[in-house]
């Protein structure tokens, strides 16, 4: 499948809350079609450089582009039903059915065409069963609430993701299933997807490059096996060194008598 | 059932299809003020904070003082506009209790529409949704079962409220409260209690049925809730709709005297032809600005009244000059006409014990000022702020050791039971004499002249089917027969209706 998603560019974006620099003097390109992992400790600033690509948050100063196309010359709400946007605590409505939860944004893009078709393909794509479409949010699990949310980030076709802790809350089996699954998804539509994590194996395990905050800055800047093999700063390397204490751990209790 | 409870019902539906409008209304305005106010103050808190303080401060005003404020606001307003405003009924009813009715719809809504879940509000953003459509799509929906529980608060607030517009000149079920009251007529009391309390109880039920439905996602029970009210309401304003072409609307103030000469005065128009409605219980400030506006057609007013009130006189005239002057002053500044006067007096008269009068020696206004500042007074509730008190003042050094305030039905039992020893009775009274208390002299002539009169309003003024109709009554009731008259509704057994002791005195006019 051909990529479909744009490429990315921040040049020298910073947002500050009070004195404190959340996100200090970033410049960053990302390529169309990759699966960008951000990772960092809470308070490094992912969660708000992610938030101003759609504009959740706006920039103090610098100018972010998706493809040639600066983020601020049209409406945030414009902007933001090109973008897919996921995040921890799924908001998905409580008052509307799945369907048509998953269904809102051609809802509000004014498409009357097709729509259960189009939930119907979105509840094989994220892997739920139909039969859930006509159910209230309330009465599904977390990870099958978050399916929900992914298959309405998608439901417009956006060719970008954006992903905030996107399966943080969920049990650890789950959470395994859906970010392999997401990444499958992710390399079949080809999409530029960035998902904002605080799990170092996650984010080797899921993405095809890792960007290591601390302190609103990109600390580290490499590919899982990169990283993996060390001498990209102290800062990738703490984070590193936890999945790899406990991939150690494993294999020695694995290879006791 | 017996005759007082059919006679009660018998007033119901018109004064329930009254009430049920005037809530109605007041809770529709104060929706539509209210919940575009609580978007706004969901956006902004000092908004929130601002429009929740004003509601809040509104609420400490008892409601039956807000309905007062809003008449002389109206006249005001109606006089900076060049006329045309009715500072009477429905108008002043209206707006006094859609204020009232503010805050609880105002505080519910500003609080669910904080409480929507901030995930929602994210996500409804990270999707692309504008102000209006995150509105529409989730903070109102999810606000709504707490929106939808303020106006349930607010509806029974209302209805309760609904009964005081009654004295503003709004009928409602209230009207069956007051009269109620005055006349002892606990069976008429109950009546509008009962009525009123009965609607506040559906409405509430009913409303909390739309709530369930909406906290439920049931929309069978929100339609049906809805359904049902709408039936509810075209069933209790059936009897508005019900044309009705010339009525005579006869004012009466909220004693006894008033509603029995009303019930004379409105017999004599049937007669004549007339249908007519009776407006009761209406404040002595309200009452003569409803007839020169042409809201009532006609009521008993007293000379003492309108020379002090209305005219702004401290001065005392013989009799005969002063009713020539009133005369004068009404059709030359309100286009009011007096008929003429009926022919007795009803004024304020300071009555004691007997047995005090006795011991004491009191027989004038002098006598009681020597002994005055040993007694307790007890007098009705305008009295103390009337000029007529003043005068008094002026003329005798009274000072009482202190004051209380009762609704007429009360004075007399009080003085009685020795709780107050000495009250401004109504000369007309006659539960004076059936207590055998005695009345001081006014020797210094320091009260006017309390005649009863008859006015007419402008539009009735060149009526002469209506004149005609009227006429008879007047100089043909004398104080003794006026007493026999209020005796008869205001005592404890063997009470009659206003209806039946004007009757009794139709029977007694002198030729």
């Amino acid at each position: 499948m051909p990529v479909s998603g744009p490429s990315i560019r921040l040049q020298q974006v910073s947002r500050h809350y009070g004195t404190v620099r959340a996100v200090d003097d970033v410049s960053l390109d990302i390529a169309a079609g990759s699966l960008v992992a951000l990772v960092g400790l809470s308070g490094s600033g992912k969660s708000t450089l992610l938030k101003m690509i759609n504009r959740l948050i706006e920039p103090d100063s610098g100018a972010i582009f998706i493809g040639e196309e600066p983020v601020d010359s049209v409406d945030p709400h414009v902007l933001r039903r090109r973008i897919g946007y996921v995040f921890q605590n799924i908001g998905l409505f409580p008052h509307m059915t799945v369907a048509r939860n998953i269904a809102i944004g051609l809802e509000l893009a004014g498409e009357k065409e097709g729509r259960a078709d189009r939930v119907s393909e979105l509840l094989d794509l994220v892997d739920l069963p139909q039969d859930v479409a006509s159910r209230l949010p309330d009465q599904l699990s977390g990870g099958q609430q978050q399916r929900v949310g992914v298959a309405r980030a998608l439901a417009t076709r956006p060719g970008l993701m954006l992903m905030d802790e996107p399966f943080g809350a969920l049990d650890p089996v789950t959470r395994d299933s859906l970010t392999g699954q997401y990444k499958t998804l992710h390399d079949k539509l080809g999409l530029t997807t960035i998902i904002v994590t605080h799990d170092m194996a996650e984010a080797l395990y899921l993405a095809d490059r890792i960007l290591v905050m601390e302190g609103g800055q990109i600390k580290a800047d490499a590919s899982p096996a990169e990283l993996l093999s060390g001498n990209v700063g102290e800062e990738a390397e703490a984070l590193v060194a936890i999945p790899r204490a406990q991939a150690a751990h494993l294999i020695a209790l694995d290879k006791a008598p | 059932m017996n005759e007082a409870w059919q006679r009660a019902l018998f007033r119901v539906p018109e004064l329930l299809a009254a009430h049920v409008q005037i809530s109605v209304s007041a809770l529709a305005l104060a929706m539509i003020i209210c919940l575009p106010l609580a978007i706004w103050a969901a956006r902004s808190p000092k908004v929130a904070t601002f429009a929740l303080t004003v509601a809040s401060l509104i609420q400490t005003i008892p409601g039956l003082a807000l309905l007062a404020l809003f008449y002389p606001l109206l006249l005001g307003v109606s006089a900076l506009v060049g006329g045309g405003i009715s500072a009477f009924g429905f108008l002043p009813a209206l707006l006094a209790l859609t204020l009232y009715a503010l805050l609880p719809i105002l505080r519910n809504a500003v609080t669910g529409l904080a409480g929507v879940d901030p995930a929602a509000r994210e996500a409804a953003d990270g999707l692309g949704m504008t102000s209006s459509q995150k509105l529409y799509y989730v903070e109102a929906p999810l606000a709504a079962p707490t929106i939808m529980a303020g106006i349930r608060t607010a509806a029974v607030w209302t209805i309760g409220a609904s009964t005081l517009s009654t004295t503003v000149g709004q009928p409602s079920l209230g009207d069956l409260i007051f009269a109620g009251l005055q006349t002892q007529n606990w069976t008429l009391v109950l009546a509008g209690c009962l009525f009123s309390a009965a609607l506040a109880i559906s409405v509430d039920l009913l409303l909390g049925l739309i709530e369930r439905g909406i906290r439920e996602r049931r929309r069978i029970l929100v339609g049906a809730g809805m359904a049902t009210i709408a039936a509810g309401l075209l069933i209790a304003t059936l009897p508005l709709m019900i044309a009705r072409d010339n009525i005579v609307v006869i004012g009466a103030k909220g004693f006894s005297e008033q509603y029995i000469l009303a019930r004379l005065i409105g017999s004599r128009l049937e007669e004549a032809g007339y249908t007519v409605r009776f407006r009761d219980g209406l404040g002595s400030a309200v009452v003569y600005q409803a007839l020169s506006e042409g809201d009532v057609d006609v009521y008993v007013e007293y000379s003492g009244t309108i020379w002090t009130n209305q005219m702004q006189r401290t001065d005392s005239q013989p009799k005969s000059a002063m009713l020539e002057t009133i005369a004068q002053w009404t059709s030359d500044n309100h286009g009011v006409k007096m008929l003429g006067a009926l022919g007795f007096e009803n004024t304020y008269a300071f009555a004691v014990r007997p047995q005090d009068a006795r011991t004491k020696s009191l027989k004038t206004l002098d006598d009681l000022a020597r002994v005055s500042s040993d007694f307790n007074f007890g007098t009705d509730v305008e009295f103390l702020e009337r000029p007529e008190w003043q005068m008094v003042q002026d003329a005798y050094p009274i000072r009482f050791k202190n004051a209380r305030s009762f609704s007429p039905t009360f004075m007399y039992p009080a003085l009685a039971s020795g709780e107050v020893d000495v009250i401004s009775a109504f000369s007309s009274d006659g539960r004076i004499a059936a207590n055998g208390f005695v009345v001081l002299d006014d020797t210094k002539g320091a009260v006017p002249s309390y005649e009863a009169i008859m006015l007419l309003a402008p539009k009735r003024a060149g009526d002469d089917k209506f004149i005609r109709s009227l006429n008879p009554l007047i100089d043909a009731i004398s104080v003794e027969n006026m007493r026999e008259a209020n005796y008869t509704v205001d005592r404890e057994d063997d009470k009659k209706t206003p209806g039946q002791a004007a009757s009794w005195l139709n029977d007694k006019l002198r030729e």
